[in-house]
């Protein structure tokens, strides 16, 4: 039985058929099951998260609002206050103006910043940058950057070496020189876990709470909307409208790492 | 060989008191009690995410993927046996059906001589404020 090419041929590209329809087939059958894992239905969804703090709301509300919202997150995210400022650890903070936005200290400016601002303390936290140093830097891949822009953690992973605290030009990120526990003065929150001595942390966006459908703890503590939260992808978005109407300024943006949260002065 | 008596019977008796667990059960007829571990509440349900053997043989592995699903990909939903959904989460998940870190994860944890090192974040349900101390020797 002598096999012309012709015909070697046509049997080689039915088997090459045949190899790929099992893959297939089995695809259609997951599918079929619905996924094994997904998120969860509620879940806030977005092409860019950024945040908008509204400086003059928080002028007009006083500095207890800035308190309601470090206490808010702090106390839900387990983040222990340490009596020694070198132990410091934090996810959202004040600084003075000249600290937080150190590029926009100049003798002419706007007579609202330069009078009415002048000792407000601004509120500080991660940036969420779209270029973000820290994961670049970080050897193990343990902080990275979710499509959505989020810049998170993963203490699983994180072996303490800091260099994503030298890279970080916000201070955003503080390491556990500790053990964290016993300096944990709020109530304890049992859905969320606390870190371990030796991992470095910062403020996640409220991950966990996005993922359940909730706005950002800060965001939430506010109750004159002086911290806006949304997609800036999004033209209708309430943080682009915002940023269409005023002024708005971010943190030492010469660097170039692109930061998401934006100050309305 | 030089000795090689005496080097053949030492062989053979490093042989035999090295695989002494393997063979005592089986000669001596009794093996070690092992683990008992505290079943959750029936109300719960009785099943787990997955099946009772492939738990207990695979949970490590199932808990990393978790993990990764959860952190980097944020999904956070699981479809486990009969199409019962999950939140993966060990510390809101597992821990509501397994109450006792001590009774359940530590028994059997203890017993194979392996100390994972979930709890230095993640929060028992045993876990008491009052007790932290400057740090923790489990």
């Amino acid at each position: 039985m002598d096999k012309t090419r012709r015909d070697f041929l046509k049997i080689a590209g039915l088997s090459a058929l045949g190899l790929g329809a099992k893959p297939a087939a089995d695809a259609f059958a997951q599918s079929a099951q619905g996924p094994k894992i997904a998120p969860i239905p509620e879940a806030l969804k977005a092409k860019r998260w950024a945040m908008v703090v509204n400086l003059k709301k928080f002028k007009e509300s006083g500095p207890d609002a800035l308190q309601a919202c470090v206490d808010a997150c702090h106390t839900i995210h387990n983040v222990p206050k340490f009596d020694n400022p070198k132990d410091e650890v934090k996810w959202i903070w004040t600084e003075s103006l000249a600290h937080a936005l150190p590029n926009e200290e100049h003798h002419f400016l706007e007579e609202f910043v330069k009078e009415q601002m002048k000792g407000l303390p601004i509120l500080v936290l991660c940036n969420h940058c779209d270029n973000p140093p820290c994961v670049r830097v970080c050897p193990t891949q343990a902080t990275f950057r979710r499509l959505d822009g989020v810049v998170m953690m993963d203490y699983h992973r994180c072996i303490g070496c800091r260099y994503c605290m030298a890279g970080c030009p916000f201070g955003a990120r503080s390491l556990n020189w500790r053990d964290p526990r016993p300096f944990i003065k709020t109530k304890l929150n049992r859905e969320y876990p606390t870190r371990t001595r030796g991992v470095v942390e910062k403020c996640n966006f409220c991950d966990e709470r996005l993922a359940k459908g909730l706005k950002p703890a800060c965001v939430e503590a506010c109750k004159n909307k002086e911290i806006i939260f949304g997609d800036l992808e999004d033209p209708k978005s309430e943080v682009r409208e915002l940023l269409r109407a005023n002024f708005a300024v971010r943190r030492k943006p010469q660097l170039g790492t692109q930061p998401q949260v934006y100050y309305i002065v | 060989m030089y000795n090689a008596g005496k080097v053949i019977i030492g062989i053979l008796i490093f042989l035999g008191l090295f695989t002494y667990p393997i063979w005592s059960p089986i000669v001596l007829g009794k093996a070690g009690p092992p683990p008992q571990l505290e079943k959750p509440d029936p109300a719960k349900g009785k099943v787990c995410v997955e099946a009772t053997d492939y738990m207990r043989s695979t949970h490590m592995s199932l808990l990393n993927n978790w993990r990764d699903w959860v952190v980097r990909d944020g999904n956070r939903i699981y479809t486990g046996l009969e199409g019962k959904k999950y939140n993966m989460s060990l510390q809101n998940t597992c821990l509501d059906c397994h109450k006792s870190r001590e009774k359940f994860c530590d028994r059997c944890h203890n017993y194979v001589n392996v100390s994972p090192r979930c709890w230095e974040c993640h929060i028992e349900p045993e876990y008491k404020q009052q007790q932290a101390v400057a740090w923790r020797s489990k």
